[in-house]
């Protein structure tokens, strides 16, 4: 899960690091009242959105005046902010984050990440900041220092001063930088952080250490145990078929294509998409209905497949082991009849009661195609696509 | 002997009682795998399905000598509950679990190495379907009649994809020594290398299937140490090749991150070292026939 740069410097402040003084604004006048109690001469208006750079796409202005300010607040709010990590579709900016601006002498990278490899939480710093740490891989890999955490002990104040050293500070701006780490580490441990992102991380002309912006991510499995990180979900920037799909327990993934898709199993439901593709079409969405889904719950995923309105046909994939297909066929029946679907529907069942399910399917007189493998569904699914008039290009 | 488990090998379930330990239990029961008792805290004295409940993991150990574990037990406490079978010494466990938090599983991983080497637990999951050794017995969650008993091994993240591989492999006849579950989380128990390995050592098993998917380094270590080390053929297929970068695809782990996590870079990375890749999941049986047809050529 995804939280705003004002939120993640939020919790940060609470860990002791050191950020600019800055505040949030809805509207174009709550921006220039935030410069003017902010103070100072020169500020910065950033849109609060959930993806990085927004610098280059014209989400963050430098101005002079509340004039200036208020003029920056009304061009962003309420527009859709395109970056190359949002896709066309952009991100809706509601929220705008004034900030006093300050005298950089040094830019720098700090990021934290669960590591696959070393299955631990790993920090990894550089002296070229600014740039994305892709680039700073590409271009400078030489200045990225990376330091792996063991889980029994915490992070060890020397690893921190030695990270310090290593970006090459000087003596006076060693401790602030060591104290800036150790906060973020706390932050990013006590929140059940998955990326924590300062870039850039700057000592300022007076010898201080702060984050200018923080991006923060956390793990979805442990919000049960994070109610305050919950409750900093912003649904505006989600894609709203997966807000739909997920605020009813499904786990959904909106994707470009025409064929609509409902799968029991994460790599199954991979692996659909997959052939799919190989087949000639394109999928509209990832879908895995879990399992134990009942007949309620195949309706549901027919509700939120159909929250795309590209979607042209349907193809249901299921391989039961804990599920059950005689109960997904009364599913796909009941969502035919109550849901009220027209499309072209492809059901592919195996598995536990699987010749329960193709009984009822086949006795319910519904016009329904019925595919007996994964490849058989998948070529059934894309001519139906294809016959209902489906033309997009491959993506 | 099979992979690990066997007729006799005795095992506890941990979160015995609750409606899914129960439900999988039967299940296990009923297939012949040997269920000697279960853990729930809180419960120990009772009896459960005509087994006895232990409040600890370790009382159970020393009551019926079992010497596996499987875990029901829910995401919040589902992490102590591995360690404390770790420490009970458990001799391998399978974690079925979904949704336990990645900095547990971190704490796990880190826990488990206080022990030597001969008395390390080993860790199948979280969030997998569980390991079936037809013939003899199994610890899971799959559909049991899609396994015959035969030679192939198989090793997988994904439940579902894996019960695809079985049953395209049962149709042409083809049946399984051990089918592994390895799950879908980012930090994970054995890792595929860990499960080519036992399948290397295993007089029972002749070739094997590896099932992979996006995100994580885990295939390509895998296929790196196959080519080095393994002297039976190996199949694979990674799933997610028309997932989107930075989109986790259902599974905690299923993201492409970083460089080398894409499905397109691990198959050319199998192709490397000499894996007979399989090209889209209706093709599991076909490939599998193929590789021992040439195997037994050979």
């Amino acid at each position: 899960m995804d939280i705003h740069e004002y939120q993640a410097k939020e919790l940060l402040a609470r860990h002791g690091v050191n950020l600019p003084r800055g505040g949030l604004a809805y509207s174009p006048e709550q921006a220039a009242y935030r410069a003017s109690e902010i103070g100072g001469e020169r500020w910065a208006v950033k849109a609060q959105i959930h993806s990085g750079a927004r610098g280059k796409a014209g989400g963050v202005k430098l101005c002079d005046s509340d004039k200036a300010v208020k003029q920056a607040a009304e061009e962003m709010l309420g527009k859709r902010l395109v970056t190359h990590q949002t896709g066309p579709e952009g991100k809706l900016v509601n929220r705008l984050y004034i900030e006093e601006t300050v005298d950089i002498a040094q830019e720098l990278y700090l990021g934290f990440v669960l590591d696959r490899k070393a299955e631990r939480i790993m920090i990894i710093a550089s002296s070229s900041g600014g740039m994305e740490v892709e680039e700073i891989a590409d271009k400078e890999p030489e200045s990225l220092i990376k330091t792996v955490v063991d889980p029994g002990h915490g992070l060890q104040e020397f690893q921190a001063r030695e990270i310090a050293y290593n970006l090459g500070l000087e003596y006076k701006v060693v401790n602030r930088m060591v104290d800036t780490i150790l906060g973020c580490y706390r932050a990013f441990r006590d929140y059940d952080g998955s990326m924590l992102e300062i870039n850039p991380l700057v000592i300022t002309g007076g010898g201080s250490v702060m984050a200018l912006d923080a991006k923060m991510s956390f793990d979805e499995n442990a919000l049960f145990r994070r109610q305050e990180i919950s409750e900093l979900r912003d649904k505006s920037q989600e894609d709203p078929r997966e807000t739909f799909a997920s605020d009813r327990g499904l786990s959904y993934v909106g994707l470009n294509g025409e064929i609509g898709c409902i799968i029991n199993g994460a790599g199954l439901a991979m692996a659909t998409l997959d052939m799919i593709k190989i087949a000639g079409g394109e999928p509209a969405n990832f879908l895995d209905i879990g399992g134990g889904a009942s007949p309620d719950r195949v309706a549901k995923s027919f509700r939120a497949v159909l929250q795309d309105e590209n979607v042209k046909v349907i193809f249901v994939n299921i391989f039961a082991g804990i599920n059950r297909c005689d109960w997904v066929a009364e599913g796909v029946i009941k969502a035919k009849k109550e849901v009220g679907v027209s499309l072209p529907i492809i059901v592919r069942l195996a598995g536990t009661n699987v010749e329960k399910g193709k009984q009822i399917l086949a006795d319910s007189g519904e016009d329904i195609i019925v595919a007996d493998t994964l490849k058989e569904g998948a070529e059934k699914a894309v001519k139906a696509w294809k016959d209902a008039g489906g033309t997009k290009a491959a993506a | 002997m099979a992979v690990l488990l066997t007729k006799d090998t005795k095992v506890i379930v941990q979160g015995f009682t609750g409606k899914i330990g129960t439900f999988h239990a039967e299940d296990m029961i009923r297939y012949g795998t040997k269920v000697v008792g279960g853990v729930t805290p809180s419960k120990g004295g009772q009896m459960h399905l005509d087994l006895p409940v232990f409040n600890t993991v370790r009382g159970a150990v020393e009551e019926t000598g079992a010497e596996a574990s499987i875990v029901f037990v829910p995401p919040p406490f589902a992490a102590d509950s591995i360690m404390e079978a770790a420490d009970a010494g458990i001799k391998f466990c399978v974690c079925i679990t979904d949704g336990i938090p990645a900095q547990d599983m971190m704490r796990v991983k880190r826990y488990m190495r206080r022990y030597r080497q001969e008395d390390k637990m080993r860790l199948f999951g979280p969030n997998c379907a569980g390991m079936i050794s037809p013939g003899h017995g199994f610890m899971g969650i799959m559909p049991t009649n899609i396994y015959e008993q035969g030679r192939i091994g198989i090793v997988a993240r994904s439940g579902t994809l894996s019960y695809e591989a079985a049953s395209q492999m049962l149709e042409k006849g083809i049946g399984v020594s051990t089918s592994i579950g390895i799950g879908g989380d980012p930090i994970n128990g054995s890792s595929f290398k860990d499960c080519l390995e036992l399948f290397e050592a295993d007089p029972e098993t002749d070739a094997v299937v590896m099932i992979g998917e996006i995100g994580g380094p885990q295939e390509a270590e895998a296929a790196r140490w196959a080519q080095k080390n393994m002297s039976k053929p190996v199949a694979a297929y990674i799933a997610g090749a028309s997932a989107p970068k930075g989109k986790r695809m259902g599974h905690a782990g299923a993201i492409v991150s970083t460089e080398g996590e894409s499905a397109a870079e691990k198959i050319e990375i199998m192709k490397e070292c000499g894996i007979h890749v399989v090209p889209h999941p209706s093709a599991f049986g076909e490939v599998v026939e193929e590789m021992i047809g040439a195997k037994q050529a050979a």
